[in-house]
């Protein structure tokens, strides 16, 4: 009993360590959030919060549903694959509340964007000096931003 | 854009990483460097270095508790921290740092003062005043057991401790290089070598610290220095360098042979960006010089009053190397780009939370807290503390 | 076909309930959405970019991304003669207002867009230390903001630069994949708005995806290979000299 008598200190150490491991221990319970290893070593929640966030853009099935007579036009010409929102912006407020007005859009300054001669792009992609091509004319002068192609009796 | 040359992803113009990630790794290397230091003469029984045994004991836990302050200054949310505990990552090296900063402080170092300090604490406990009876009344954990059993038990258990606290502290420290190491995205720091040169440099600033710690007090309590000791010291000092040195210039002959997509772009980096701080500070100033000194002691025969110059001189160029070392791998590795086309400047706040002020203030702090646990567990023999006779030190 | 005030009145309903289903906002509402069914990745056509930056303004729209940090940004290449180990490259605001004309005359010239390549091995995800970033059943790389430390370990990691930290919220963020969109079954902002169709949306586990027959027919590469980090957006073409 002698060793127990002189190692006392080192026991009272040690239960020190052990109560302050059961604390810990205890207090993880509480602590760890409840979805926590649900599907991996990460909080299952996580997703769920994520996939929440609202949209800003609708998506060009929402506007094929009220602007068909626009697919129309574009079927066949050399912007058919462009979707609507790639011009006219984040359309989501719009198609939830068709009040809501899109904002008016200045071809002047939105087409060149995308048109604008770039040594960069694709040789095959249509592209021109704007400042030559337009002479200042805003594009939709001459091209009809659905089907831009300009046909033999003009653009509109 | 205003600080980058050539090109850099977008993201990667930002450092992500400031000063005070430099300071941790600075920091946690003193601890175990003077860890190691103390377990010399504890466990290969190096009699020489005792005076500095209790010293680098107290020089570890002062810098052992300032540690987690920079980490948790540059956290983004510092108040989550303890989800480390919680939830730890067991692939992120990162993960460990909770747990082995834990158990170095708590199974190691404390518990090694504690054994070494507790004849004192308990003397301490009967004879002082005040609060201060309080504060050793606490640290006895109710026990005033100082027999000659008691205390041998003491011995042998400090002993397993420091045998444990070896490896324990190259854990501590090495895991930091470990974080770096195991990076493939950074050429800079992907190198096993990287634990290794990140121990070997620690041990190196922690002798050095507490050699030039030994040798101030000395001075300041106006005693004669155990050249003795401090000779010994100061040979661990030269060995563990040429060991450190020798690692460096294995990774950079290395780099340089080897020449991969990456060398280009940091060879130039090494000569333009970091040449003050790597050529000039690290490997010049820091390096090559203090092993020359150093070296000069053991070839020559110096007097006593030339050696203490040189061991202040190396010793204080040891550690601005050291602190360079960190700042070039932390800094370093993200001053270029991952396409290996550009770089981009380190813009460090002054009085930021992150910034150059916060980082002296970081550095001060471990000496303020020395200072007091010199007071409260004197680390001198017993004829020269007045506490363990109840009247006030006079310093 | 014209629309008939009739055919109105019978889309408009139906658009309605649709459109319903994408703005409540909550994975309940999207009750046809089962993870495990999915295994999400990119293509990105190379030959088709034509640098407009759309994707980039999309992207920082939908996703309330600050100025200064990108989820997703265009690079222009510019290759001379034949030293393909140092290409020219310049990627002004993250190329989201375009680009401006090329400086150096002749030689070789691109763009490509880049993102979070949503690599299965990803080694972002192996350094978190707490379990903030991970990859989902459906093969998302995500972010957990609110538990996330904001030590940019992960950011660090990253071979391609595609992480950051938000100053707003202090925490890491990148390219979820429009994750709130792609579980609704819209497109990603991105792949919605490009105009040529150089960035698209695949579905691996989809039989009916188009990417199948593409990865097939075409040479295609991811980025940095020799990283070995499962990215899983594929790029047809990928000159040698892309970093």
């Amino acid at each position: 009993m002698n060793v127990f008598k002189d190692a006392g200190h080192l026991f009272r150490l040690a239960a020190v360590f052990l109560v302050g491991t059961l604390a810990f221990l205890g207090m993880r319970v509480f602590l760890v959030p409840k979805s926590f290893g649900q599907y991996g070593h990460y909080r299952g929640d996580a997703m769920a919060e994520i996939a929440a966030r609202p949209v800003n853009f609708a998506g060009h099935q929402a506007c094929e549903g009220c602007h068909a007579d626009v697919l129309e036009k574009k079927k066949g010409g050399r912007h058919a694959r462009v979707n609507c929102e790639a011009c006219h912006g984040p359309l989501a407020k719009h198609a939830d509340d068709p009040s809501v007005q899109p904002v008016k859009l200045d071809t002047a300054v939105l087409c060149v964007g995308c048109h604008e001669e770039n040594a960069a792009k694709p040789k095959s992609f249509p592209q021109v000096a704007s400042a030559d091509h337009s002479t200042g004319l805003a594009c939709d002068t001459c091209h009809q931003p659905h089907s831009p192609a300009i046909t033999a009796g003009g653009a509109k | 854009m205003p600080g980058v040359e050539g090109f850099m992803y977008p993201n990667e113009i930002e450092l992500q990483w400031s000063v005070l990630i430099v300071l941790y790794p600075f920091l946690t290397g003193l601890v175990a460097g003077a860890f190691i230091l103390a377990s010399l003469e504890r466990v290969f029984r190096v009699q020489a270095v005792k005076p500095t045994y209790r010293l680098a004991l107290l020089t570890a836990l002062s810098f052992l508790l300032v540690a987690p302050l920079p980490l948790q200054l540059h956290l983004g949310h510092p108040e989550r921290s303890y989800e480390m505990y919680l939830t730890p990552h067991t692939s992120s090296a990162m993960a460990m740092f909770g747990f082995v900063y834990l158990w170095y402080l708590m199974a190691v170092l404390v518990l090694e003062i504690w054994l070494d300090y507790r004849r004192d604490i308990v003397v301490m406990s009967q004879s002082a005043t005040g609060w201060k009876r309080w504060v050793y009344r606490a640290m006895t954990l109710g026990s005033s057991n100082i027999s000659e059993r008691a205390l041998a038990i003491d011995e042998r258990a400090g002993y397993l401790i420091t045998v444990i606290g070896i490896p324990s502290a190259f854990l501590l420290h090495g895991y930091v290089g470990f974080i770096f190491g195991s990076i493939k995205a950074n050429p800079w720091w992907s190198t096993p070598l990287m634990p290794v040169v990140f121990l070997f440099s620690a041990m190196v600033s922690g002798i050095a610290t507490v050699m030039l710690l030994y040798m101030l007090m000395t001075w300041v309590r106006g005693h004669t220095l155990d050249m003795a000791c401090v000779d010994t010291v100061a040979r661990y000092l030269f060995y563990t360098f040429i060991i450190d040195f020798s690692l460096e210039m294995l990774d950079l002959i290395h780099r340089i042979y080897e020449s991969d997509e990456s060398f280009r772009s940091l060879d130039f980096m090494v000569h333009t960006k970091l040449y003050l701080s790597h050529i000039v500070v690290q490997i010049v100033l820091g390096t090559v010089a203090p092993i020359a000194l150093l070296a000069l002691t053991q070839v020559l025969e110096l007097t006593e009053m030339d050696r203490k110059r040189i061991y202040v001189l190396a010793g204080c160029l040891t550690l601005i190397g050291i602190f360079a070392m960190r700042w070039n791998v932390v800094i370093g590795g993200q001053l270029f780009s991952k396409s290996f086309l550009g770089y981009t400047t380190y813009k460090m706040g002054m009085a930021t939370r992150e910034g150059l002020l916060m980082a002296m203030v970081l550095t001060v702090l471990p000496f303020v807290i020395l200072g007091v646990l010199v007071k409260l567990l004197p680390p001198w023999p017993e004829q020269d503390s007045s506490l363990l006779h109840g009247t006030t030190p006079a310093h | 076909m014209n629309i008939t005030r009739r055919h109105m009145l019978l889309l408009l309903p139906a658009a309605a309930i649709a459109w319903k289903h994408v703005l409540a906002g909550t994975p309940e509402s999207s009750p046809n959405y089962t993870m495990s069914r999915h295994w999400w990745s990119m293509l990105i056509d190379v030959p088709k970019c034509i640098g407009c930056g759309n994707c980039v303004r999309a992207c920082q729209s939908e996703n309330d991304v600050p100025d200064g940090y990108f989820r997703t940004w265009v690079e222009r290449y510019h290759v001379s003669g034949y030293d393909i180990e140092n290409p020219h490259v310049d990627s002004p605001d993250g190329g989201k207002q375009g680009f401006p004309p090329a400086l150096e005359e002749g030689g070789k010239n691109f763009f490509v867009p880049k993102l979070c390549n949503h690599c299965v091995d990803s080694p972002c995800t192996q350094v978190c230390p707490v379990g903030a970033t991970f990859v989902s059943p459906d093969g998302v790389v995500l972010i957990d903001k609110k538990y996330c430390l904001g030590c940019r370990y992960c950011v660090q990691a990253c071979p391609y630069g595609c992480r950051f930290i938000n100053p707003r919220t202090a925490t890491a963020e990148k390219c979820t994949l429009c994750y709130h969109r792609i579980t609704k079954g819209l497109t990603t902002a991105c792949c919605e708005n490009c105009p040529t169709g150089a960035r698209q949306l695949a579905d691996l586990k989809n039989p009916k995806d188009p990417i199948h027959e593409f990865l097939k027919t075409h040479s295609v590469h991811v980025l940095k290979p020799h990283m070995a980090t499962g990215a899983k957006v594929f790029y047809n073409e990928l000159d040698g000299s892309v970093r």
